[in-house]
Parts: structure tokens; C-alpha cells; sequence
């Protein structure tokens, strides 16, 4: 039994619980007090000693009941012998019939697999099962694809080949009971079936979860499609919460560093400069902010959308931020993301701008004449967009007036670098007056980017 | 053998809880039990009212054990919580003993001699007598044991929690000057915690965690039997029927059932027999704590009572 409780910790962590040995000993000190007796109890006292948080209490709940309840072995066996005895067109050897051959016939010779089976004794069936798929280290089992092969390795271990040889022995001394036997095998492979299905929902949900979000952190974010963008929100949430955690943190460096002797010095004047009250050099530290310029046109419009999001939801770290969307005119939307849930604010964002054909120039000169006062010496400022102007006047120099203004002006453009400078893409002559230009396409390149801009603040 | 006994001291925790008018599920129970076997604190969170800090007392009443409360609010230290030395009491002491101190390094030549000397007091003035325990320190020292109940843990600084951590493994605190005391009896521990912030990880991976939600049903009629006796069948199914329909509105602060236990005395002091639309008008504030909330819920309050009355007929 001490097995399975370490296999329903394996399941456990696959399903987001954080299960630690030192709770799994709790577990087990638990366990050993209550027994396994009463079932309902055994669960409270697991969900107790386990899980940490009313979501985990659902998770192991459903995991709990996942797992202990374990797909029966052969149970329609009978029916299924007896059903293909009608087929044969063979009425006399019914249930009674087999149930009788079952008990007298089983001649010594045979293996212990097809004894087994032809006594129809359940709980031995499930209890080899069980061992089998413990032999064939089925915890192990990662992906959908994998199910032949942890298939066919329990049947394996539970002595498929000595069956085989035993229904082609009985095939020629004892067709009859060959057919059940082969009936029986049917409904055993089934069971074995289902038992490693249930195991790869068990075991594999953590690592198939890690697998598709690896996936979908390196797809392009312009071109994922419409079923994914609920889990990629969910993806962007993720990452905004480490980046929360990772510079949210309170510092505490104000005491270290150097003396301030021209402060000491005031500080004590009363003492005639004997310094009794030390004052400390301080590391200032701006807090960051950030004004972000996004394109919402066509191609670039998903990837401005995960951008903001991201960006309104570091609210914590970044406190100060001001968002303005583009394609043929700017407006500022700040207030209709903070406001609304994403899925809103991009609707009403793309209403209220969205699909213009782009025009980088005009939308400068927009952002000049009424917004360049909200630049000051510590703004970074963020241009998402892919450059590409239709062809107009790309209006550099304000660019270069707001990189003059702000702290920092970071480009961060879809498209590979490849593609910069080709066509109507304007991007060379933007990005003299960038402090940093990046490719930014997928999830994983939007962190990195947002991450360092972060970090500069610190 | 094992899990015959398990479930029938279950049931006696139940019973006993019950007797001090606590209605314990088999949940709060289950944990109530492994806590005391394998000796592990109950980290209680739920909404407010909920009973966190009854099942406390209820625990300490049924066992006849004292309950040392420890109310947890922004600032609380190791000074208020576990320990303080008497600094009056050691100054007051010093003075006092000053001729006394004067006889002893009276016969010492040199300074290091009298400091020598000084040494060899050990440090009276840091022994037992001048501690003043707080209440983590007066758990561990009570000879028959006691249910520390750690009130609102979320509502003080991170810092405490990690100043907990040593109590709650090991059941012990380290005293520099003194060194370790370790408890006498293990105490049983509840922590509570309305989840206003979330605790560190170090801190439940030590407790056993209990959520206790808003009951079934069943279960609060049955509480509000044992708490307010007063009160005939119909009335209360109707009442906590009622209060079932009020928590599936989308209000600020659901009615728990501290609220619930209210309603039914306010209710019993109108000698109310049945639930009807004035009488819930004008007690729906013992219920509901916000103006917004009593705004929401008003209009719905005759459809919430017919509802509450024909799930009285079916049920």
C-alpha cells in the first residue's frame, strides 16, 4: 500500500500540488493513524496533510477520486464469453456452461495468465494488473503516444506470451475453450487499455501542461490562433506574476554604500562636527515609468494586445504607465485597460483605431503635438510595431525628439530582422534613434524584453 | 484493527466538539484528530464568522484544557508574543541588592578581581525570574498541556511567521540567555486566517490545512439548534434556507453563520413563527453589514422567502 500512496504523491505534483517529502511523511504518519478502511476518511486526512490552499483541495480532490477508482477489471466478462458463445450459433455452452468449464477444465498445463482468466477470478485479474503496470513503471508514462508501447509492456509482464502459446496449443486439442479464452484476452487487453489511460491522466498532466506551454511561449504571437488566445492570456498572466515576484520585492540597500560626508557633517554641526548621526550616500532608485506606443494594425495588433496586458498587469512593480494605440492616428487607451477585462479593452481599442492601414508618421506627429509633455528625464519609453509606414513620411525627427526626452527608447518590432529595411519597413532609420531595438514575436521574447526593461529600474 | 479505532474516535471528536455546542463536520473532525496523533497544528482559513476561533475554544472546553489566544495584528513581535525580560524588575533588583553587590566585590583588590567575582553570579539577572512570558512562551509551559490558538495569523508581519516556525515543529523556542525551552506538553495549536494575504510556504508546509466553508444546509440548521434552542423547526429551516438564497447573490460580505446564529436569537426575541416579508425587512441588517449589499439583496427578498418555504415542503 506504501506504493500507491508514493504513486498518488507522483499524481499529486501532476496536478499542481506541491508535494514536499516532509508533507509526504506527514501523509504517510496520517495515513497509518486512519488506515485505509474507510475511504471518505483516508481523503480528508490527504487533503489535510497535503494540499495547502482551496485550489489545491479540488485538485487533489479530483486526483483522489481519479485514482482510486480504478477501472474494473474484466467485469463483463461473462457477458462477453457468453456473448460469443451466441455468436458461434452454439446455445448449450452458456454462462452456466463456461462457468462449469471454467471451474473443471482449466487443465494443469496451462499458463498462470489463462488460468486466471478462464477462472474469472476479478480480484486477481486487477490485482495483476496492478503489479504489471507497477513493473512496467507506468508512473512513467509522459505522453499520448506512449500508451502502445506501456500497453503492451504490462500484458508483457503479466505473461502475454505464455497465453499465446497456450491459445494456439488449446486451438487444436480444445477449440471451444480457446474461443472464451480469446474473448477473455480481449476484455483483459481493454482493461489494460483503460488502466494506462487513467494513468496517462494521472502522471502525464503536469509534464503534457509543461510541453504545450514550452510550445506556445515560442510561437509567434501575430499568428496563433483563435482557440489558443485564452490560453496564451492565461501564459501572459503567468509571466506577469514572476516578473510581479521578481521585482516587486522590497530592497533594502538604503544603508549600505558610502558616507555622505557634506551631510555628516551638517548633521552634526551641533557637536561641533564630531559625528555622533551618521548620514548614508543613498542609491536612488527611480520607480519606473513607462509610456508605451503600440501599433494596433493588422499583423501587429495580437502582439500589442499581449504586450499591453502584460504591461497593465505589472501594475505592482511598474505603477506608472501610459498607453497609446496607433495605426492611422493615436489615442491613449490607459484608462480602457485598466478599466475593462482584456478581452473588452482590445475590442474597444481596434473600435475606436484599429484597422487603419498604419501610418508611423502621422501618428508621431499626433503624440507630439499633445502628449511629449508626459516624457520626462526617467520615462522609458516602448514602441511596439513593425515600422512599416505604407510608404509615407516616417517622421524621424520626432522620434529622435522623443529619445532626447525620455530615459530610454526601446523598439520592439514582430518582424525578424531579416525583414527590416525591406519594402515599405522603416526601420533602419528609426533605430539610430533607439537605445535598443529587439525582435519581439513570441511570448517568451516579449518577457525578456519587458523583463529588462524592468530591471534597469532596479 | 487501526482504522476501526480511527473512525470511532472520529465519531468521538465529533460527539465531544458537539457537546460544547460546537457542530463539527467529519472534515473539522478528521482534522481535529490527526492533529492530536500526530501531533501537527491546524492551520484554520475560511471567511469571517465561520466558527475558526469557536472550534478553538470548543476544543479546550471538551478536553478541560486552558486556551491561550494570541490575537496577530500589523507590528506584533517577539517581545508581545513570546517573551520579555522585566527590565523595571531587574533595575528595581539592582538597586536593592547594591550594598549587597557591595559586601560580595567588597573584598576584590584590583577591577579584574571584583569582575571575576561578578562572573561567578552567573547571570542572576538573566534567569527565569525576570522573564516575562507572552503567550507562545506560557503555552510551552503549561504542565497539563493547552490549545494555543493563534488568532489571524495573516494579519501580522511576514517576519512573525518565520518567529513561529520553531513552535510549530518542534515545540520550542530558543531564549539566548536561556537557551531552549522546550514545551512540556505539547500544546495543540489552531492558527487562523481570513486569507487576507497569502502565507509562506514554510509556515503551511508545518500545519495541517483546514478550509472551513460556509456549511450545508443540514449542518446549520443543526448548529443553529445546539445555539439557539429557542427556535421551532419551521422557523429554522426557513430562516437558514433564506440565508442559503442570500449567499448566492454577489454581495460584499456574505451572511456567515456568527451572522446566521444572530438572525435566529433577533428573530426568536420578535417571537417570530414564520419568515415573512416585513420581518426580514427590518432585521436584514442583522444579516448584512453593508449598505450596497442591503440595497442588492431587498428587491429579492419575497422571492428568496417563497423559495426558502417550498424547499421546506420538498426537503
Amino acid at each position: 500500500m506504501r506504493e500507491n500512496l508514493h504513486r498518488f504523491f507522483r499524481a499529486a505534483r501532476g496536478v499542481g500540488v506541491h508535494v514536499s517529502p516532509a508533507e509526504s511523511i506527514d501523509a504517510m504518519r496520517a495515513v497509518k493513524q486512519v488506515g485505509f478502511s474507510d475511504r471518505a476518511i483516508l481523503r480528508d486526512s490527504l487533503l489535510l496533510t497535503l494540499a495547502k490552499s482551496q485550489d489545491e483541495k479540488l485538485a487533489l480532490g479530483d486526483c483522489f477520486d481519479l485514482f482510486f477508482s480504478q477501472p474494473e477489471p474484466p467485469q463483463d466478462q461473462a457477458e462477453a464469453s457468453s456473448e460469443n458463445a451466441s455468436q458461434d450459433a452454439d446455445p448449450p455452452p452458456s454462462s452456466e456452461a463456461a462457468a462449469e468449464t471454467g471451474e473443471g477444465q482449466p487443465p494443469q498445463e496451462l499458463g498462470p495468465l489463462a488460468q486466471m482468466l478462464l477462472s474469472q477470478d476479478r480480484n486477481a485479474i486487477a490485482a495483476a494488473i496492478a503489479s504489471a503496470s507497477g513493473a512496467a513503471s507506468l508512473s512513467d508514462i509522459r505522453y499520448s503516444t506512449q500508451r502502445g508501447i506501456f500497453s503492451s509492456r504490462i500484458l508483457d509482464a503479466m505473461g502475454l506470451q505464455r497465453l499465446r502459446d497456450d491459445l494456439d496449443q488449446l486451438t487444436a486439442t480444445n477449440p471451444a475453450l480457446a474461443e472464451r479464452l480469446r474473448a477473455a484476452l480481449d476484455a483483459l487487453r481493454e482493461a489494460v487499455r483503460d488502466t494506462v489511460s487513467q494513468g496517462l491522466a494521472l502522471y502525464a498532466r503536469e509534464e503534457a501542461e509543461n510541453l504545450r506551454n514550452e510550445i506556445l511561449r515560442n510561437a509567434p504571437l501575430a499568428r496563433i490562433e483563435r482557440r489558443q488566445v485564452a490560453e496564451m492570456r492565461a501564459l501572459i498572466r503567468q509571466i506577469a506574476r514572476r516578473l510581479r515576484e521578481r521585482y516587486s520585492k522590497p530592497r533594502k540597500r538604503q544603508r549600505r554604500g558610502h558616507l555622505d560626508v557634506r551631510r555628516t557633517l551638517r548633521r552634526n554641526a551641533a557637536w561641533g562636527g564630531v559625528p555622533f548621526l551618521t548620514a548614508w550616500k543613498r542609491k536612488h532608485r527611480d520607480r519606473p515609468k513607462i509610456v508605451a506606443l503600440c501599433d494596433v494594425s493588422g499583423s501587429v495588433a495580437q502582439v500589442s494586445d499581449f504586450f499591453l496586458l502584460l504591461i497593465h498587469s505589472l501594475h505592482e512593480v511598474v505603477d506608472d504607465v501610459r498607453s497609446f494605440a496607433f495605426s492611422s492616428h493615436l489615442i491613449e487607451v490607459s484608462e480602457i485597460l485598466e478599466k475593462n477585462s482584456p478581452e473588452e479593452a482590445m475590442a474597444e481599442i481596434m473600435s475606436k483605431v484599429g484597422f487603419g492601414s498604419s501610418d508611423y508618421g502621422s501618428s508621431l506627429v499626433d503624440f507630439e503635438k499633445e502628449f511629449m509633455s508626459t516624457l520626462t528625464p526617467q520615462t522609458t519609453v516602448i514602441v511596439l510595431g513593425d515600422a512599416r509606414s505604407n510608404n509615407l513620411d516616417p517622421r524621424a525627427d520626432i522620434l529622435r525628439r522623443i529619445s532626447e526626452r525620455s530615459k530610454r527608447l526601446v523598439w520592439l518590432n514582430p518582424e525578424g530582422r531579416l525583414a527590416w529595411g525591406f519594402g515599405d519597413s522603416e526601420m533602419p532609420r528609426y533605430a539610430t534613434f533607439c537605445t535598443v531595438v529587439r525582435q519581439c514575436a513570441t511570448a517568451q521574447q516579449l518577457e525578456r524584453a519587458v523583463s529588462d526593461i524592468v530591471a534597469t529600474y532596479q | 484493527m487501526a482504522d476501526q479505532k480511527a473512525s470511532t474516535s472520529i465519531e468521538a471528536v465529533q460527539s465531544g466538539l458537539a457537546a460544547q455546542g460546537y457542530i463539527a463536520s467529519r472534515q473539522i473532525a478528521t482534522a481535529v484528530y490527526l492533529s492530536q496523533q500526530i501531533e501537527k497544528p491546524i492551520l484554520v482559513e475560511g471567511p469571517a464568522g465561520v466558527g475558526k476561533t469557536e472550534l478553538a475554544k470548543a476544543i479546550a472546553a471538551w478536553r478541560g484544557m486552558k486556551m491561550i489566544r494570541l490575537q496577530c495584528y500589523e507590528g506584533l513581535d517577539e517581545a508581545k508574543a513570546l517573551y520579555e525580560w522585566k527590565y523595571a524588575k531587574q533595575l528595581l533588583y539592582t538597586q536593592i541588592l547594591k550594598d549587597k553587590l557591595g559586601e560580595v566585590l567588597g573584598g576584590a583588590q584590583t577591577l579584574h578581581a571584583a569582575l571575576n567575582q561578578l562572573h561567578d553570579f552567573g547571570d542572576v539577572f538573566f534567569s527565569k525570574e525576570f522573564v516575562e512570558p507572552r503567550p507562545l512562551l506560557q503555552a510551552l509551559e503549561q504542565p497539563g498541556g493547552c490549545v494555543l490558538l493563534i488568532d489571524e495569523i495573516d494579519k501580522s508581519d511576514a517576519e512573525f511567521e518565520s518567529l513561529l516556525l520553531e513552535i510549530l515543529s518542534d515545540f520550542q523556542v530558543t531564549i539566548p540567555e536561556l537557551g531552549t525551552v522546550s514545551a512540556i506538553t505539547p500544546p495543540t495549536v489552531i492558527l487562523t486566517s481570513n486569507s487576507e494575504r497569502d502565507l509562506g510556504d514554510a509556515l503551511k508546509r508545518r500545519c495541517l490545512h483546514l478550509h472551513i466553508g460556509f456549511p450545508e444546509q443540514r449542518l446549520e440548521e443543526r448548529i443553529v439548534e445546539s445555539r439557539v434552542p429557542g427556535i421551532s423547526q419551521t422557523l429554522r429551516r426557513q430562516m437558514v434556507g433564506f440565508i442559503h438564497e442570500i449567499r448566492s447573490l454577489d454581495l460584499k460580505k456574505l451572511p456567515s453563520v456568527s451572522e446566521t446564529i444572530d438572525w435566529a436569537r433577533v428573530l426568536v426575541l420578535l417571537q417570530a413563527s414564520e419568515l415573512d416579508t416585513d420581518i426580514v425587512k427590518d432585521t436584514l441588517n442583522v444579516l448584512l453589514k453593508y449598505e450596497a449589499d442591503i440595497e442588492a439583496a431587498s428587491p429579492q427578498v419575497t422571492t428568496f422567502i417563497a423559495k426558502a418555504a417550498r424547499s421546506n415542503v420538498f426537503g
